[in-house]
């Protein structure tokens, strides 16, 4: 069970490898754990070879997808006359379509014109950004960030040089969420911590807060003055509605938080090589919003100048034309829907085998990943591309593999 | 509910002071007067000041939208496809180190964003060591430093009596610096000054930073631009990877395909065996992944459709041509316009002489802004103007502006 005293070797872990690296000169860096299993399942020649490491979604042929409103866009802006430096804070038209769909089009927020928001390079770069922007104007502030998330967070905060911690977050004996523990761990933090929160589909484990303990978290936020930073990678792509899959980000909102969103468009739109996102943050009154998107630009300027124009034509092409926008929303809940449709065919499966574990959790859970399903030593030799860091399951996988998938998960 | 203002999290947080180069094109915008020019960004432009989507670029998106490919995430390191292409590109197929193995290429974010990475990777392993970047350099270059937390002087470069190289300068500020440090170098077309050394002269700063121990530091933007050929802009940087010597090179597409917006380039490091090009590869990786995790793939599959088809590869020389060439042109025209309308024999010959997109006018700061303010002209306040935004036609326009400014504000 990851508790509290796992924090601790984790995060040193993680500062060993970088004090070896120092100590030794320039050491081989360790391969990524996350793309790295991309890298040997490519290497691979294995002929049932099965990638459930990166989450990057496969078609029923183990394909990668490039969507039809995607294609569709890409002939529009094809062999387009302008290709010129965007400003340092990308596409205004690109953001403000992001963070409609991200916060809900008629939010006050929005109409009151104190959303500071600047486009940037998919979700790492976005909360690299706020990283950077948190370390500059509230350097007394620290980062809590779930138990477990995706990997590369904890590398982006610590190359920011802010300060971050963990909280409980994921309760092994039920696969589910560890609330009350999650609950205390933000209430001893020190008042007004910057908070990570993965808005849907929470990466690695599948484990999302019901509304109601949302609703709870929020109240929390507002005793603690607690700042939340939503991560937002698999809006629409978690239950197939992206206005449900945003709805911890409108309660916050409707509560009156400040609050910070990092959207990327990889998974949901299909844009994983665009690197294409948003980041936004809910600021006091609209001209604070442009002081707060000043400093975002200065820090994008010395890291990038200005982002990469290809994805927010595309993003902004499939939402401002009605019918490609539509198409997004249906092809987006096929996905999703094809996602819950593995899982339930996996436990399905697994259950059928006479498996006597519970393998209720794969269905509980939401989004791409499957939580624990597998322990990291055994499945590695039996499963290519399971990720090393956390056990996570990309339930993207090809059903023809579902037999040799399932039979290895359930052998441990 | 509104949060009210003193209650912001935020509400200290002060106003970014405007990108002096960014911030030329967006008051140009704002102007209405029929007469403006913008000479701020180095972008380029045709005769008709529109921008130029180069016809290869245009062919090779074609190809790319018939092929139709995927959106996968890069590796981290990029394009393996462009990473081989631009390796070639600056040293040349044939070059020893290539073929040896001793080159790390990592795609990156334009020249911005390789220099960074580089940047970072300085600060990383070589803590406390000082880049030296000239004086004047591009504005960004002292920022991304900053950022990065490396530290950094000047060296002299620009001498405004001649307005020319202060070569004794460089040298001796090379020279004074402690063994070891960085010396951050424009590989052709210096910006914003347009100066660059001769062949003799990068000669006798290699031999100075190799006397000194110091690592050269290429930053090559424009690469093909300056001159109108690949081979001859990479001179520099070949001559010094010729003499066995450590470099870094951090590259950019912006210019010379017109890729601006794209954000393609990248960070090269040569060093002295392929096992260590290895480990320096795996660290730079290691510090792009908590930046933007992987780079972004249009514009790394435009250049190595464009590299990889001779046909198109040929198309690519004959339009940098075609754009150096305007360049040129334009020079000549501004000077004959300054010869016939400057009465006083002052010698402007400089403009002929500078390389690349920009020139260093020697305008101060109030007789640049005289220029904007009077002349609707737009350029940078250290004097620099983008001969990539001049037209033929405006050229006797811009020369009565610059004699104005010269000689009527002080």
């Amino acid at each position: 069970m990851l508790g509290r005293e796992d924090e601790a070797s984790y995060l040193n872990l993680v500062d060993l490898r970088n004090k070896l690296d120092e100590a030794s000169g320039y050491l081989l860096a360790p391969r990524d754990p996350i793309l790295g299993v991309t890298t040997a399942y490519l290497a691979d020649t294995h002929p049932s070879k099965i990638n459930v490491g990166v989450g990057a979604y496969r078609n029923d042929e183990g394909k990668p997808v490039v969507l039809e409103c995607v294609r569709e866009a890409e002939k529009w802006i094809g062999g387009r006359e302008l290709m010129e430096y965007l400003p340092m804070g990308g596409s205004a038209r690109f953001c403000e379509l992001a963070v409609g769909l991200a916060y809900g089009e008629d939010t006050q927020v929005l109409k009151d014109k104190r959303v500071a928001s600047i486009q940037a390079l998919s979700g790492t770069g976005v909360v690299r950004l706020f990283a950077e922007f948190m370390k500059r104007f509230q350097p007394e502030a620290e980062a809590y960030l779930p138990l477990p998330t995706w990997s590369n967070h904890h590398n982006v905060f610590r190359d920011a040089n802010v300060n971050q911690h963990t909280y409980r977050y994921y309760l092994a004996s039920t696969r589910g969420l560890d609330f009350e523990g999650l609950k205390e761990d933000l209430k001893s933090a020190p008042n007004r911590s910057v908070i990570l929160l993965h808005a849907c589909a929470h990466n690695p484990t599948g484990v999302d807060p019901t509304p109601e303990q949302w609703k709870e978290l929020s109240k929390l936020f507002k005793e603690k003055e607690h700042f939340p930073l939503f991560d937002m990678a698999y809006q629409g792509f978690a239950s197939g509605d992206t206005q449900r899959d945003n709805q911890a980000i409108r309660i916050f909102l409707e509560d009156g938080h400040q609050l910070a969103c990092a959207q990327s468009f990889a998974k949901s739109m299909g844009l994983y090589g665009q690197r294409i996102g948003c980041i936004s943050i809910v600021c006091a009154e609209a001209t604070e919003a442009a002081t707060v998107k000043s400093q975002l630009e200065y820090i994008a300027r010395p890291m990038y100048s200005s982002p990469p124009v290809h994805g927010s034509l595309l993003v902004t092409s499939i939402l401002t034309d009605s019918d490609l926008k539509q198409l997004w929303f249906k092809e987006v809940k096929e996905m999703a829907d094809r996602i819950i449709g593995m899982r339930v065919a996996l436990r399905k499966n697994l259950e059928e085998l006479g498996s006597k574990h519970s393998w209720e959790h794969i269905t509980q859970q939401i989004g791409m990943f499957c939580y624990k399903t597998v322990n990291g030593g055994g499945a590695q030799e039996h499963m290519e591309g399971v990720a090393r860091s956390s056990v996570a399951l990309d339930v993207g996988a090809v059903r023809d593999s579902y037999g040799y998938l399932t039979e290895s998960a359930w052998c441990y | 509910m509104a949060v009210a203002t003193d209650a912001s999290r935020f509400h200290a947080v002060p106003m970014a002071p405007p990108d002096p180069i960014l911030g030329v094109s967006e008051a140009f915008r704002a102007d209405t007067s029929d007469l403006k020019l913008n000479l701020g960004v180095g972008a380029y432009r045709t005769e008709d000041l529109q921008p130029y989507v180069l016809n290869v670029v245009k062919k090779a998106e074609k190809l790319m939208l018939e092929k139709g490919e995927n959106k996968e995430y890069l590796p981290i390191e990029g394009l393996a496809a462009f990473n081989k292409a631009t390796a070639e590109l600056l040293l040349g197929a044939d070059n020893p180190v290539i073929k040896e193995g001793r080159i790390a290429t990592v795609q990156g974010l334009s020249g911005t964003g390789s220099l960074r990475l580089a940047a970072a990777f300085i600060q990383r392993y070589l803590p406390g060591v000082k880049v030296l970047i000239s004086s004047p350099t591009w504005g960004n270059h002292k920022n991304i430093l900053n950022d990065a937390g490396v530290p950094w002087s000047e060296y002299r470069y620009f001498d405004p009596k001649t307005v020319g190289l202060d070569f004794d300068g460089m040298l001796a500020d090379m020279k004074d610096a402690p063994n070891g440090s960085i010396i951050l170098l424009h590989g052709c077309a210096h910006n914003p000054t347009g100066i660059d050394p001769t062949t003799e002269q990068w000669d006798i700063i290699a031999d100075v930073i190799q006397e000194k121990e110091h690592i050269a530091f290429f930053d090559v933007a424009y690469q093909g631009f300056a001159s109108g050929s690949l081979d001859e802009d990479a001179n520099s940087v070949r001559r010094f990877a010729a003499r066995g010597m450590e470099l870094f090179v951090a590259q950019s597409y912006s210019k010379n395909l017109g890729l601006y917006a794209e954000r393609i380039g990248a960070t090269n490091v040569i060093t002295t065996s392929p096992e260590l090009a290895l480990r320096i590869k795996s660290q730079l990786k290691r510090l792009a992944r908590p930046m933007y995790s992987n780079p972004p793939v249009h514009g790394a599959r435009i250049v190595a459709n464009v590299v990889g088809d001779p046909a198109l590869f040929d198309e690519w020389r004959a339009e940098m041509q075609l754009m150096a060439g305007r360049i040129k042109q334009v020079r000549q025209k501004l000077y004959d316009e300054l010869v016939a309308k400057d009465k006083s024999g002052k010698d402007w010959s400089f403009i002929l002489k500078q390389i690349g997109m920009f020139s260093f006018t020697g305008l101060s700061q109030s007789q640049s802004e005289n220029m904007t303010n009077k002349w609707h002209v737009y350029m940078t306040k250290d004097g620099r103007i983008s001969l990539a935004g001049l037209s033929s036609a405006k050229c006797g326009y811009l020369a009565d502006a610059i004699i104005d400014s010269y000689y009527n504000v002080q």
